[in-house]
């Protein structure tokens, strides 16, 4: 079995404005050195393969078609 | 007119705009489970708000990818109309029959209120009862309506007078205007040929003077006036 996660960001250019109220509430309690805070999303995805070729080819379709929006979301994929 | 009701796991305001139409045309639309493969024949098909598989992953998303949805898409290339109402309008965004995409609003509040728009043009078959430029109000209830859309598709959009309606000043005492952020107080855009229209403000609940107002209807009369000449 291979685990595969995926890392799904806001593309550069979108606001995320729960980023920006996570940078306030960390500001507030102290944390006075950040530049900039971005939320994402996690998934873990477990596949019934060996193939690691394979794996990563299922889980960018499954990204492309399903688990992230290209109009606002960037991803990266890890297999383990 | 036939008209027909895409109905999902999650949708809210399905009999809500059943009776809409049924207010406006004299009969209920047919509704459709989302896991139906075929739509019945139509003339129209309406995308009611809610929110559809709990909002999980994105709003719209996993509705997007449900069995009616491709013969949705199939038909939508075909010729028939569409309208998508809020969550409608979400998964409109997400099947890529509309362009954009509905984020979170900027403020991170679930927004329920009434906001002033601006019908934009008065010459498709969703406004053709709506005077050119005019304001209406209609309730929104929404967590997820910040129209974005990357900067040379906005400039298209607007271009091709693809923009449905906009949030416009008010005098009430709610700040801003612009309840979630949309770029260019963005609250309905039609598809390149008009045919396809979503927004988030909900023209169902406003289709009574008793129960707050009655602009909402101009749309369900635009359509019936449009589509049954």
């Amino acid at each position: 079995m291979i685990k595969v996660t995926v890392y799904i960001t806001l593309k550069k250019d979108v606001l995320d404005p729960q980023g920006k109220a996570i940078h306030v509430a960390l500001n507030n309690m102290g944390f006075d050195k950040i530049n900039g805070v971005r939320q994402g999303k996690l998934i873990e995805i477990n596949l019934d393969t060996k193939d690691f070729d394979e794996a990563k080819e299922q889980v960018k379709k499954m990204s492309e078609q399903l688990l992230t929006n290209p109009i606002i979301e960037d991803f990266t994929i890890e297999l383990e | 007119m036939d008209v027909s009701l895409i109905i999902f796991p999650g949708a809210n305001c399905d009999k809500d705009t059943s009776l809409a139409i049924k207010h406006i045309t004299g009969k209920h639309p047919k509704h459709v489970w989302y896991k139906e493969t075929t739509l019945p024949k139509s003339d129209l098909v309406i995308l009611p708000g809610g929110f559809s598989h709990g909002d999980y992953l994105r709003s719209g998303a996993i509705a997007a990818k449900a069995p009616i949805i491709k013969d949705l898409i199939k038909k939508s290339a075909d010729g028939i109309y569409v309208l998508g109402i809020c969550n409608g309008f979400q998964i409109l965004t997400e099947c890529g029959l509309l362009q954009g995409s509905l984020i979170k609003n900027n403020s991170l509040k679930f927004v329920s209120r009434n906001v002033r728009l601006r019908v934009i043009r008065n010459d498709t078959i969703f406004t053709s009862n709506f005077k050119e430029n005019e304001d209406v109000n209609m309730p929104i209830a929404h967590h997820d309506g910040n129209f974005y859309i990357d900067d040379n598709s906005l400039k298209k959009i607007e271009e091709e007078g693809r923009v449905a309606f906009r949030y416009i000043e008010n005098n009430a005492k709610h700040s801003p205007y612009n309840p979630n952020g949309s770029l260019n107080d963005i609250a309905g855009v039609y598809n390149d040929n008009f045919k396809i229209l979503g927004l988030m403000p909900h023209p169902e609940r406003a289709i009574d003077k008793i129960t707050g107002g009655d602009h909402g209807a101009k749309i369900f009369e635009s359509m019936f006036h449009s589509l049954s000449q």
